[in-house]
């Protein structure tokens, strides 16, 4: 029996050419808190001057966006006196009655053989005046994309800061029965739609991490009946095992500039933190302690890491540089922390607390050591930023079921991202993606 | 009944059975030594009572593939250590054949120290056979951390099950 099970099947996605419409479960998302008080947004629906139907409803995908971001408000469509499409047909006084703020309006437009034009505009009601205007024109299978870089747009113009509607999430999946469960390493956007498996295994899969360009994960996969560390390019789907040293191989993160993971190996006999050069496949040895240290996590400056380490004798959370020197503690307060990742303005840690057996994800303010806990679930685990620092992305349990969280870094909006079926659980923020994500032409 | 609360009420029999002193020994089955001393190997016959008893005794804790272990800890307390013994015994006496330490760990905490810390309860077990004698290129450990559990709930009965390691031949 053991023989079957180290001939473990294997099906890496080659290609995400036509995979995605395989991929049966899809992760939906439940706002469980949302907040009073988001920026009151008209959202028209779009028009089209032809007969045909577009494949998405353009508008109602940047509606939810906006709405699951807590930021804003939309507004009930039964409240509108009318539903411009065009510049022309805009009267603001039709908005400050409402009490609209901002106006989307905007029109899907068949062009030629399965190609549609999407146009946008954004008004400032009050100021009476564009604040953006923009058109695309795309397959109709890209127009979630699109409806995604809008909201994206709306959200910057409005806010200030760059929106994390365009970006994905990786997560690994676990379905079946005792015994027979089956793994599989998925990518979606991070609204949960377009799930895509990168790798499919009968056994477990965890840790995996962006590369800062967004074309690369790195994983620990049990594939060979121990964790080895794996790097996919999850556009091409080629991938190439970074460490199978003896014992562990694992913890991967990426440096800021990509150049380097640090990751956690035991193979001295006891975990340690090194740093893979990835043009020269050399590893330096970082830490040299007989505790357990691991998780490392570096600073967006790219000149400290932090990480995990029992040597107080519990689990709590350190810092060095990046060469391995000034070692210091940075967490005092709770029991266990763990798992600690930083906020892209480096002023923050997102980690794991626990207390009294209960571990919940934790913001921990680096200037003022202020520990602030987020949640009240008692299972919590891998806590990751979205890439704009305003929300953290966690695994935790939801009646016996494993399912993934998301929390707003001030704690007042909360999400359930669940699957419908099985389990779900080491969830990975994607960066800002700079390559367009791969299309299914 | 289900499998959990018999591994369960197993589990709490076992400590029960420590708590009193190796009644375990003691027990009514002379009957049973030479079953226990076969599947043990160990029943080479010097002749002493006190050595069958000895040996089926053994044979029981060698029966046992599994040493549990406190939360955050990979301390082996003395039952293990006589489980761990038996198989070390065992070993020496069958010099073909060759162990996995498999760690394991609960699943509160994070995944990725539960990988260091079931790694940890692996050497542990690891330390004492190699001390008992057993050769290091006949014994493997690995670590699966929290990622193979045995009982799938989220209780305390659940995690005491988790946090094991297995001895795979």
């Amino acid at each position: 029996m053991k023989t079957v099970q180290q001939l473990t099947t294997l099906i890496v996605a080659m290609a995400f050419a036509g995979y995605a419409s395989l991929a049966s479960a899809i992760l939906t998302i439940e706002i469980t808190q949302g907040v009073d008080g988001g920026l009151p947004i008209a959202i028209v629906p779009f028009g089209g001057a032809g007969k045909e139907q577009p494949p998405q409803d353009v508008a109602a995908v940047i509606e939810a966006d906006l709405a699951r971001s807590g930021r804003f408000t939309p507004l009930d469509k039964k409240m509108f006196v009318a539903r411009p499409t065009d510049d022309k047909q805009v009267v603001f006084k039709d908005w400050r009655i409402v009490k609209a703020e901002a106006l989307v309006i905007g029109n899907v437009k068949s062009v030629e053989q399965g190609r549609w034009q999407v146009e946008f505009r954004l008004y400032d009601v009050f100021k009476e005046k564009q604040i953006a205007g923009y058109s695309y024109v795309v397959a109709g299978d890209r127009l979630r994309a699109v409806a995604h870089q809008i909201s994206d747009i709306i959200y910057e113009k409005l806010t200030g800061e760059p929106g994390v509607f365009s970006t994905r999430i990786a997560y690994v999946t676990r379905e079946g029965a005792a015994k027979h469960f089956n793994y599989k390493l998925q990518i979606a956007d991070a609204d949960g739609y377009n799930p895509v498996t990168v790798l499919n295994s009968v056994e477990p899969l965890m840790s995996p991490a962006w590369s800062p360009d967004g074309t690369r994960l790195a994983y620990v996969s049990f594939e060979q009946r121990r964790p080895i560390l794996y790097m996919q390019n999850v556009v091409h789907g080629s991938r190439a095992r970074i460490a199978e040293f003896n014992g562990i191989n694992s913890a991967p993160a990426w440096s800021p500039d990509g150049s380097k993971l640090a990751l956690t190996l035991s193979r001295d006999g006891n975990p340690e933190i090194y740093v893979l050069q990835l043009s020269d496949n050399s590893f330096t040895r970082l830490t040299n302690h007989p505790a357990i240290d691991t998780e490392p996590s570096w600073s967006p400056d790219g000149k400290e890491i932090v990480f995990t380490s029992d040597r107080g004798g519990k689990p709590q959370i350190y810092r060095m540089r990046a060469d391995g020197s000034s070692v210091e503690r940075v967490t005092f307060e709770g029991e266990y922390n763990a798992r600690a990742s930083y906020s892209a303005d480096g002023k923050m840690l997102t980690l794991v607390s626990g207390a009294q057996g209960r571990y919940h994800v934790a913001l921990l303010h680096l200037q003022s050591s202020v520990l602030q806990v987020l949640t009240d679930t008692a299972l919590d685990e891998s806590p990751s930023f979205a890439p704009n620092g305003r929300m953290i992305l966690y695994a935790t349990e939801r009646s016996g079921r494993g399912v993934l969280a998301s929390v707003s870094s001030d704690g007042r909006v909360r999400q359930l991202l669940k699957l419908q079926e099985g389990d779900v659980r080491e969830p990975a923020w994607s960066p800002f993606i700079t390559s367009p994500p791969p299309t299914k032409e | 009944m289900n499998k959990k609360i018999l591994l369960s009420l197993f589990g709490m029999m076992a400590l029960a059975l420590t708590a009193c002193g190796g009644s375990e020994a003691t027990k009514p089955g002379v009957e049973d030594k030479s079953v226990g001393a076969e599947s043990s190997g160990v029943g080479t016959g010097t002749g002493v009572d006190g050595k069958t008893l000895d040996a089926k005794g053994k044979a029981d804790l060698l029966a046992k593939r599994r040493v549990y272990f406190a939360f955050d800890s990979s301390a082996v307390d003395d039952e293990s250590r006589a489980i761990i013994e038996a198989h070390a015994a065992f070993l020496n006496a069958n010099k073909n054949i060759k162990v996995v330490f498999e760690g394991n760990t609960d699943e509160r905490g994070t995944r990725e120290y539960n990988l260091a810390l079931g790694e940890r309860r692996a050497q542990a077990v690891d330390r004492i056979a190699k001390l008992l004698g057993v050769s290091a290129d006949r014994i493997k450990t690995v670590s699966y951390g929290e990622e193979k559990p045995i009982a799938l709930g989220h209780t305390e009965s659940d995690w005491a099950l988790n946090r094991r390691v297995e001895i795979v031949y």
